[in-house]
């Protein structure tokens, strides 16, 4: 069994707003192993972001954990305070944000801004902590790292900026770093570097990823176990190959569906739009949008109904005596290949 | 394919900006023709002047030279205002951001007939309503929607208003400068779908602008690859995306994400160096198998017939 370095229990988090009480995270529950790459997926307004924000402790001042734990270390890191998470936050757990345009700070030398987690969480001494940057920014493939050292975040592309915050998040060697769309706006091949750098640098660090993104392209390259979130909610989770070659819920089926393969003629759009979390559904909440959905779908929320050791899925189809249906060719072409990996 | 006839022609367009004592080459000599009734993708990074060419196209900036010929007619030339006016009519524009492309202040009803009021298409308020109604049903939309402001709606309902101003004018032509790249997975498909029931239905013609590979690939009848401002690789949309020539096409298909972890797993990643672009060679459009073009120098034709020989 490999360990489990961050453990989250039913953790909900719900915002204020003048609107009334968004229910953003509905008791999610999930574990991150040592090494691995966890990827979270979901649209926009899922809480994916709410989620990993949680757990380095940057909510939004509106956001109110309503309940659950998020246990790193044998500590509860939502009863920490915001001084024993400064101790935290970029040694221990750091974070790579979408937008690299935004994340650093312009009037600051990229060379002061790699070394100053060091010099603030591991003591080390400015001359000492500006060689390991230099270092740092060779192993993150920025060319004439001696020279662009002295150099600020507005001379360089976004890619090579991504680069620089990567290389911020890891000089710490933290044990845990969470990656927000880290590669949404960069061009593919741009990103395809950034993804080969990130996969090579998780080997040399030892370091555990959780991995938010919507492009399940990305994720089917990135992730070793992905978790599929809507409305606040996970509502599949299991290996890279449970979920794309054997995915169960109608959602995972429609989030796949989607995308353009060799042979569609006609994209299978899933219809509406995600449901408002003021006033969360009481049963499934894909139900509204779902054509396989049932009475039950609507009425109660189906438990994690499990697959596999890995595999888990909380739809009623998977309930004893539930009626079989026939998933979308493309599904049941990825069961089949399934069936054969076996 | 000799029958087809081209609503739009673009002849070595150049769109150059100045900036300060900088001479910026968005688009360096582009030429290429869009079909009547077909969709044209252009791919490309940022900065690969994929954007430009869509804004030039529709006179959104003055081409530094270059002949824009719209149904026959060259659109630089088109002096007189009534020229001008016909030729904005039938050809409109989706913008990529569906936040930032609808006035925060004007309701769903205003925005949509902006361009009916503007080209004298209805006579009264009751038609100019009723039209508003039934563009809004085309494109999926309530009708009630009319008097709501765009802070109101998702991203994807946005762009559908987008949509639907667009298509208010009856325009023959639109260029969608990415339209989807702003939306989620589920909802990229929902336009992309009614984009196409659209042109199915009004025979229209599409532009189509996009960094997604994999979309442009599915909603294109033939593809541009640009580079550099320069146009390097044109052809049959599967023959670009399943037999490309340029190295740099190949380096860029080479990049897209496939939702598959297999074959994730034995990706091979093909690196493009871009200096072979700047070695003084002249480069133009060679034709390498039908309909199929790359841009190279003469001694280099042989070499990507090989390339298009090696996939037979």
């Amino acid at each position: 069994m490999p360990e489990r370095i961050l453990d989250v229990k039913n953790l909900k988090i719900d915002f204020h707003t003048y609107a009334g009480e968004v229910k953003a995270i509905r008791d999610v529950s999930f574990h991150l192993n040592q090494g691995e790459t966890l990827a979270i997926v979901g649209e926009s307004g899922s809480g994916k972001s709410v989620t990993t924000r949680s757990i380095i402790g940057l909510l939004a001042k509106n956001a109110k954990v309503m309940g659950g734990e998020i246990n790193f270390h044998g500590q509860n890191l939502l009863d920490l305070s915001e001084k024993e998470w400064q101790k935290i936050r970029g040694n221990e757990i750091a974070m790579i944000f979408q937008d690299p345009m935004t994340s650093l700070d312009p009037t600051m030398k990229i060379g002061q801004q790699i070394a100053e987690p060091l010099i603030k969480h591991k003591g080390v001494s400015k001359k000492e902590a500006w060689a390991k940057a230099l270092e740092m920014m060779k192993a993150v493939g920025i060319p004439n790292a001696e020279e662009r050292i002295n150099q600020y975040p507005h001379q360089f592309s976004g890619g090579m900026r991504q680069r620089i915050v990567i290389a911020i998040a890891l000089i710490c060697e933290p044990e845990i770093l969470l990656a927000d769309e880290p590669t949404t706006a960069l061009d593919v091949t741009v990103q395809a570097e950034i993804l080969d750098l990130m996969k090579d640098l998780q080997k040399r660090v030892k370091t555990s990823i959780i991995f938010i993104t919507h492009d399940l392209g990305v994720v089917a390259g990135m992730a070793d176990r992905v978790a599929v979130m809507y409305a606040g909610e996970f509502l599949e989770y299991g290996t890279v190959d449970d979920i794309f070659y054997n995915p169960q819920h109608p959602y995972t089926w429609g989030l796949i569906n989607s995308m353009p393969t060799l042979e569609s003629q006609k994209l299978e759009a899933i219809p509406g739009t995600p449901p408002d979390l003021l006033d969360p559904p009481k049963g499934d909440p894909f139900a509204p949008r779902n054509a396989y959905a049932m009475k039950i779908d609507i009425e109660r929320k189906p438990p994690f109904f499990k697959l596999s050791d890995t595999h888990y899925a909380a739809t009623w189809l998977l309930a004893p005596g539930a009626p079989k249906v026939e998933p979308p060719a493309e599904i049941q072409r990825r069961w089949a290949k399934f069936k054969a990996m076996q | 394919m000799a029958e087809k006839k081209a609503l739009l022609q673009v002849k070595h367009l150049k769109q150059y900006f100045k900036n300060g004592r900088q001479l910026t080459k968005a688009v360096d000599d582009v030429s290429f023709d869009i079909y009547e009734g077909e969709t044209f993708g252009l791919v490309g990074e940022s900065g690969s002047g994929k954007t430009t060419t869509g804004r030039s196209i529709l006179q959104l900036y003055h081409p530094t030279s270059g002949e824009i010929i719209f149904d026959g007619k060259d659109v630089a030339k088109m002096k007189s205002r009534s020229d001008q006016l016909a030729f904005r009519r039938q050809a409109q524009m989706i913008f990529q951001d569906p936040y930032a492309s609808l006035n925060p202040r004007m309701t769903v009803e205003d925005i949509i007939a902006e361009g009916l009021d503007i080209h004298g298409l209805v006579k009264n308020k009751e038609e100019r309503r009723q039209r508003v109604e039934e563009l809004l049903e085309t494109v999926g939309l309530n009708k009630n929607h009319a008097s709501r402001f765009p802070h109101e709606f998702s991203g994807g309902q946005r762009q559908r208003i987008g949509i639907a101003r667009a298509l208010a004018v009856k325009p023959k032509f639109i260029v969608a400068d990415e339209p989807i790249s702003a939306l989620d997975v589920s909802i990229q498909a929902q336009v992309v779908n009614l984009m196409i029931d659209l042109q199915k239905e009004k025979g229209l013609t599409y532009l189509f602008i996009a960094h997604d590979l994999s979309m442009v690939k599915f909603i294109s009848d033939r593809i541009g690859v640009m580079h550099f401002g320069k146009l390097l690789e044109v052809g049959p949309a599967d023959d670009v995306y399943d037999r490309p020539l340029h190295d740099y096409t190949k380096s860029l298909i080479s990049a897209v994400p496939i939702p598959d972890p297999e074959i994730e797993r034995n990706r091979h990643r093909i690196s493009y160096d871009a200096r072979e672009e700047f070695d003084g060679k002249k480069r133009t459009m060679h034709e390498i198998r039908p309909g199929h073009f790359v841009r190279c120098s003469d001694d280099e034709v042989a070499h990507y017939e090989a390339i298009a020989q090696s996939y037979e």
